[in-house]
């Protein structure tokens, strides 16, 4: 017996030590200070994030950012009880929410579009909707493919007698926040009705509801006469059928990356608020442009301007998150075409370095680069 | 009695504080999930239960109604026990008392298979196969000679309350038959060996005398059962259709509904902190508890009133 005790008090002296050393020897190659970063919050930039973080790690090795996607509704939790460094929202933060978590800033991140994707037997390409029409089939206002409303629009395909069968996302996501925001701008009907409106969720008078983007492409891939909204990578990677939708310049623009930064960068041109004002009237939606898509939206990471109120902020991490904010707006943006994010225009990222150059940690302004 | 520190006295102890954790996490999770659910009950009291509407992107006018999942919750779960009962009494019979020995050993090794495989695969089986065979070999038949019956009314998707409630059947089978065949299993042979000797057919011994034995057993599987289709969520939440609000009141069998786990799992994670939407949530996961409650009690009470078990009788 006195032996085994012995044995197992070495083993675990050993394997102490040898963490602990490893530790040391792992986490500072090059004896700089290791830091770790956390966020938490939407889903919707995830994959993009992953890629800048890995990327990251290869620019700063001892810098080490966490991002878990939890959703937009946890991160904006996680950033009141600042138990994370920043966090992700697809949506900006409402009145209320400013209230909650004073002084935090908005950095647009990446671009979010929203497509309306159909299922139609022999309409593979080139149906045509307008902002009004949707917000009409959504309603459960037109309920038949041949209406004459989307007939009107769509003269050279000869549109079925078949009732629609209408998609929608059933858990709350950014997704349904941008394009209920399209329709309640564009129908003032949609925008006035209880309970439909803006929102993460809405109460969706009809339809059927699919969890993720997955779950909505799998009622329309899966149900005839269907019509349903995913966002626009889940589209483009799974060779969805789409729809052009009518601009405001009065074209039928279908959804790409490019006509995604066009209306972006239109919107902007008209002004934007600086980081740490209220963005809680921010859309990119109906934005002017020849080619601009109507339904686009930021997502955005939030960073408190004044960094000393996270428990155990130090100088050092302050620094390293306002360096990966800082890549994260430049060259970070050139991962995103890859996994089919629009990258931010100039005029976007002229307003993200303002921001960002206002981060302080007890009021001392923080190094860029 | 002094205590005195003996390795008896010690195991005592922590066997003790172990069995005191189990009620200790269950009285935490109620009084965490009440708390966070008070704003919503002081502001709609009882009519939170009653009410049909699910409106929460307007602070200061949020409505919020949890009837529709709870009504959801009941029918999708009452279809489970409907065709998932039958089942797993056929099985748990013919397994202990007509299968060989070696079919015995791999029948009941595979139905307790079912019951590891994850509910998500459950759901995925069910959203992209299962969904299109209730579709049309039963919903599109059914719909069109009995759709003017209220409860098949509709153009039935095949993402409607009754999958949910097959699925759910599929899914409580190896729970209850596995338990029950255990029950069946302990009934002691000189019970069968008594009702042959007075020339009873094999027919007439299952029925009158070994279901009849191992009544309280069978009754209790049937609500682990029940147990494990009013929580499941992930396999509900992707064939049930998700409708919310008026929408979601299950007017009929073929019309997407909604249970109040499933409600639970696709709002929560994006309710607004600053809102009521994040109580109202809260509040529906005090209502399942409440219905997990209501439901062992009543199960409880019918076992000790109603089919007038004394405790001991089986196990």
């Amino acid at each position: 017996m006195e032996t085994t005790s012995k044995i197992i008090a070495i083993v675990l002296i050993v394997v102490i030590v040898g963490g602990v050393v490893g530790y040391i020897l792992l986490s500072s190659p090059d004896g700089t200070e290791a830091v770790s970063l956390s966020g938490s919050g939407a889903t919707f930039p995830v994959p993009l994030l992953d890629s800048m973080i890995t990327e990251y790690g290869t620019v700063k090795s001892n810098v080490l950012v966490n991002y878990e996607g939890i959703g937009s509704g946890g991160g904006i939790s996680a950033l009141q009880a600042k138990t994370v460094d920043f966090a992700g929202s697809d949506a900006p933060l409402k009145e209320a929410e400013r209230e909650i978590a004073p002084n935090a800033l908005h950095i647009p991140e990446t671009i979010g579009a929203v497509t309306v994707a159909y299922n139609i037997p022999d309409v593979a390409t080139g149906l045509h909707l307008t902002g009004q029409v949707i917000a009409d089939i959504f309603q459960g206002k037109i309920t038949k493919w041949n209406d004459v409303g989307i007939q009107d629009i769509n003269q050279d395909i000869m549109l079925p007698d078949h009732d629609i069968v209408v998609a929608h996302r059933s858990d709350g996501s950014g997704t349904t926040f941008i394009f209920t925001g399209y329709l309640s701008k564009v129908s003032s009907d949609w925008a006035q009705t209880a309970g439909l409106g803006q929102g993460k969720t809405v109460e969706w008078p009809i339809g059927l509801g699919g969890n993720g983007n997955s779950g909505v492409a799998g009622i329309i891939q899966g149900t005839e006469y269907s019509i349903g909204y995913v966002e626009l990578a889940y589209s483009l990677e799974n060779d969805m059928s789409v729809a052009a939708i009518k601009n405001p310049a009065g074209n039928f623009v279908s959804p790409s990356l490019e006509t995604t930064t066009e209306a972006v960068s239109g919107k902007a041109s008209q002004g934007l608020p600086a980081g740490d004002a209220s963005w809680s009237a921010v859309d990119v939606l109906n934005a002017p442009g020849e080619q601009a898509y109507p339904i686009v939206s930021f997502t955005y990471l939030l960073v408190y301007k004044e960094l000393n109120v996270i428990p155990g902020m130090t100088q050092s991490k302050a620094t390293a998150l306002v360096q990966f904010l800082w890549w994260v707006v430049h060259d970070g943006q050139q991962l995103a075409p890859a996994l089919e994010y629009a990258p931010l225009p100039d005029n976007v990222v002229q307003i993200n370095e303002a921001s960002i150059q206002s981060i302080t940690f007890n009021g001392q302004q923080l190094p860029t680069s | 009695m002094h205590w005195r520190l003996t390795g008896d006295n010690l195991f005592k102890t922590l066997a003790t504080i172990l069995a005191a954790s189990a009620a200790f996490i269950l009285l935490l999770t109620a009084i965490t999930l009440f708390n966070g659910s008070l704003p919503v009950f002081q502001r709609f009291g009882f009519s939170f239960f009653t009410g049909t509407q699910w409106q929460g992107n307007v602070i200061g006018s949020e409505v919020f109604g949890v009837l529709p999942y709870l009504l959801g919750t009941l029918i999708t779960s009452g279809i489970a026990l409907l065709i998932g009962v039958p089942i797993s009494l056929g099985i748990a019979i013919f397994l202990v008392e007509m299968a060989p020995k070696t079919l015995r050993v791999a029948v009941s090794f595979l139905v307790e298979l079912l019951a590891a495989v994850p509910s998500v695969i459950y759901g995925l089986w069910g959203l992209f196969v299962l969904r299109f065979w209730v579709l049309d070999l039963i919903e599109k038949p059914v719909s069109a000679y009995l759709g003017w019956i209220p409860i098949f009314s509709g153009t039935p998707f095949g993402l409607d309350v009754f999958t949910a409630g097959i699925i759910l059947a599929i899914m409580i089978i190896p729970t209850v038959s596995s338990v029950t065949r255990e029950v069946i299993q302990a009934v002691p042979n000189s019970i069968r060996e008594g009702a042959y000797s007075i020339g009873a057919t094999k027919w007439e011994v299952i029925r009158h005398w070994v279901l009849n034995y191992g009544r309280s057993g069978i009754f209790g599987a049937v609500i682990l059962g029940l147990g494990r289709a009013v929580g499941e969520t992930m396999a509900v939440t992707m064939v049930i259709g998700n409708a919310i609000g008026p929408n979601a009141v299950p007017t009929s069998l073929f019309k997407p509904g909604q249970t109040m786990a499933s409600l639970i799992a696709n709002g929560y994670l994006e309710a607004s902190p600053a809102s009521l939407e994040l109580p109202a949530f809260l509040a529906v996961g005090f209502t399942l508890l409440l219905l997990g409650l209501i439901i062992n009690v009543v199960a409880h009470v019918m076992v000790t009133r109603v089919l007038k078990i004394k405790g001991g009788a089986v196990e």
